[in-house]
């Protein structure tokens, strides 16, 4: 049986961000049964169709909006559309071709968790999208959909749209939170969670666009045609993301379970590579979820992943578990980005530590210092003065900043660290070739002569850096002090 | 919201400095009593000047009750607020990792040879200020560019001269097809 888009169901169709061209196709009817529903069944409803978050941690909404006390008096509900992680574009196409069902889902979780004010954060750079939303919303408003006495129910549900400012730590909830008190972005320290204590004080549920948007539909077609789709675990249909030089770039729904293959290959997403290249890396989950191998190398004979060797990892499947076998962080925003076998990884290196050196809030010391370190020694590897020992002490510096669980206040440290790490670990090899190649002694004339990065850095936080030239070696395996 | 609206105003070059401050006078005076208004505040007030001017920082740290240190250090938190007078058009050219591997790097040392500027400076003519901007997603279509409101997709270094031109004569800029 094909597979029949929902969430992207009026891309492509004239019209489709009206109320009459939603409404024609069952628009607001999911909202409305909600509303006949008491907001504790409808709680219910969501936690047994198992929608896991789209935003990148997978949590469960319906488990979510349970840790609201019941004794609450005032709730809001934030939208996170701050979609920042590169390379992610998939709520921008959502609003794009449909914000009314981004708002009926707005309606329907607000209603479950009895909020009256809900707030979208829309991240500053979408500019179009943002006049497109407010239109929808001042259209959902005018029919009666927002507002006092929704439907005849007498609840009221006052929404906003919030413009970001430019900030990629926005995204993180807390974050989001402080953004929209008029703060700077800087996240919480938890608990409390914002479901007891978010914005203003008062408990506060975040999802995301994406999450929302599933729920009009979880509603009009019921829990069972939910389940049906997807694998074990990871239930509904998902946007997924392609982008670099494949044929077909762009945003594709499909059931969750998807392989990276299929997607990089499949005629119905990316139509393969530019100019039958072959692929070196991909970023399967946007950018911090990690990198895997790609078809460049050739695939393990036995089928087994083992994540030391130089081995194809293409038949990951994008859902929320399978990932974690290829040493990924989770499966974050299925938005992947492919690198082809002719890029140069030192540009990639410097890419990847670049953007989160600049996106570190600068609350936690081994955040803000870590990535900073590392995009100087990125530079310095780039500009063709490295040393294998660096690739050691980069390792090492990603182990120290955020690995889970919790060094840091949020996540940021954690998805820095692991695009660097796997990068690093995943593709030893050619970093050790490309330092290799280099002019002898430019490493050390290059810090000698500019005082760069890391030349007194051997040593790591009173452990021995080990010697260089060890293939796999990376100073983890040294005990640690006493 | 009557948000939007007064952002859009950018009609900055002819009001004098007092007209420009009396104007941010009614929009702090409007959101005087919100809670969490001083990103939408400083947005306006970006929108009225072209960019955010020391006297309009103090007047706003007055209007909403809040230390000028606050004030500077949302300002200098967020990247979308500049504390320098801009180009009557601001174009960011996008960095991330899929314009990267497209060939977002070319496009830029494409424009800052043709604007004879680095990133972060202005042109002579006060016409285009040049920055860098993180992934805005325009992923699948990169690399891409946003000059303004506007995101050019696929924009190719050779062709960068046409699309400036546009912006330098003050005509609309045409609006492009999107695809997904």
């Amino acid at each position: 049986m094909p597979f029949e888009r929902v969430l992207m169901r009026h891309v492509g169709v004239p019209n489709s961000t009206s109320l009459a061209v939603y409404k024609a196709d069952d628009g607001y009817a999911g909202a409305a049964r909600a509303l006949k529903m008491t907001p504790d069944d409808l709680v219910e409803f969501v936690k047994k169709a198992n929608l896991r978050g789209r935003g990148g941690a997978g949590f469960p909404a319906g488990v979510k909006w349970t840790f609201l006390p019941k004794d609450r008096t005032v709730t809001y509900l934030c939208v996170n559309a701050d979609e920042s992680e590169p390379p992610t574009f998939c709520n921008r196409v959502l609003i794009d071709s449909d914000p009314h069902m981004l708002l009926e889902g707005v309606l329907i979780a607000a209603y479950a968790t009895r909020t009256t004010v809900a707030y979208i954060y829309m991240r500053g750079e979408f500019c179009a999208q943002f006049h497109i939303l407010q239109r929808a919303l001042d259209e959902a408003y005018a029919a009666g959909y927002f507002g006092r006495n929704i439907l005849g129910s007498g609840y009221s549900l006052e929404c906003y749209i919030h413009r970001g400012a430019g900030a990629y730590v926005c995204g993180e909830e807390t974050g989001l939170i402080e953004s929209l008190e008029g703060k700077r972005g800087w996240p919480r320290i938890k608990p409390p969670f914002p479901a007891i204590e978010g914005l203003f004080r008062k408990p506060t549920v975040v999802n995301n666009v994406e999450t929302l948007a599933c729920l009009p539909h979880i509603l009009t077609r019921g829990v069972d045609w939910w389940l049906s789709i997807g694998t074990a675990n990871s239930k509904g249909p998902k946007m997924y993301c392609i982008s670099g030089p494949v044929n077909r770039p762009g945003c594709y729904e499909a059931p969750l379970g998807l392989s990276c293959r299929e997607l990089i290959y499949g005629a119905d997403f990316g139509g393969g590579m530019c100019d039958g290249k072959k692929v070196k890396a991909v970023f399967p989950g946007g950018l911090s979820m990690g990198a895997l191998r790609g078809d460049m190398f050739p695939k393990p004979p036995d089928g087994k992943v083992d994540p030391r060797q130089d081995h194809d990892e293409l038949d990951c499947i994008l859902d929320f578990d399978d990932v974690r076998k290829y040493d990924l962080l989770g499966l974050g925003t299925a938005a992947a980005v492919v690198i082809p076998e002719d890029a140069d990884l030192r540009d990639t290196l410097l890419n990847v530590t670049r953007f989160y050196s600049q996106e570190s809030c600068g609350q936690c010391t081994q955040c803000r210092e870590g990535t900073a370190w590392m995009q100087k020694i990125a530079e310095r590897i780039r500009a063709g003065a490295g040393r294998p020992v660096d690739l050691d002490i980069i390792v090492e510096a990603t182990r120290n900043m955020g690995m889970m669980p919790g060094l840091s206040i949020c996540g940021l440290p954690d998805g820095a660290a692991w695009p660097i790490r796997t990068l690093i670990q995943k593709f030893r090899r050619e970093f050790e070739q490309r330092i290799a190649a280099q002019a002898p002694g430019a490493a050390e004339s290059l810090i000698r002569r500019t005082n760069a990065a890391a030349y007194e850095l051997p040593v790591l936080h009173g452990r021995a850096v080990q010697p260089v030239g060890g293939t796999y070696a990376t100073p983890v395996d040294v005990a640690p002090p006493p | 919201m009557s948000v939007e609206a007064q952002v859009k105003c950018t009609c900055g070059e002819e009001a004098s400095e007092e007209e420009l401050l009396a104007r941010l006078d009614g929009v702090l005076k409007e959101y005087r009593d919100k809670p969490g208004a001083l990103i939408p505040v400083l947005q306006i007030a970006q929108g009225i000047f072209g960019y955010l001017p020391e006297v309009a920082l103090k007047k706003i740290a007055l209007g909403l009750n809040k230390s000028y240190s606050e004030v500077a250090g949302v300002v200098s938190f967020y990247s979308f607020f500049s504390t320098k007078p801009r180009g009557k058009h601001l174009v960011r050219v996008c960095l991330g990792t899929a314009c990267y591997v497209r060939g977002g790097k070319r496009v830029l040392d494409t424009l800052k040879h043709k604007l004879k500027i680095d990133v972060g400076e202005t042109t002579e003519d006060r016409q285009f200020t040049l920055e860098v901007a993180r992934c805005f997603g325009a992923c699948g279509l990169a690399p891409a560019i946003m000059i303004d409101e506007e995101v050019h997709h696929r924009v190719k270094p050779n062709k960068m001269d046409l699309v400036l031109s546009k912006y330098r004569n003050g005509d609309a800029p045409v609006a492009k097809k999107r695809r997904t």
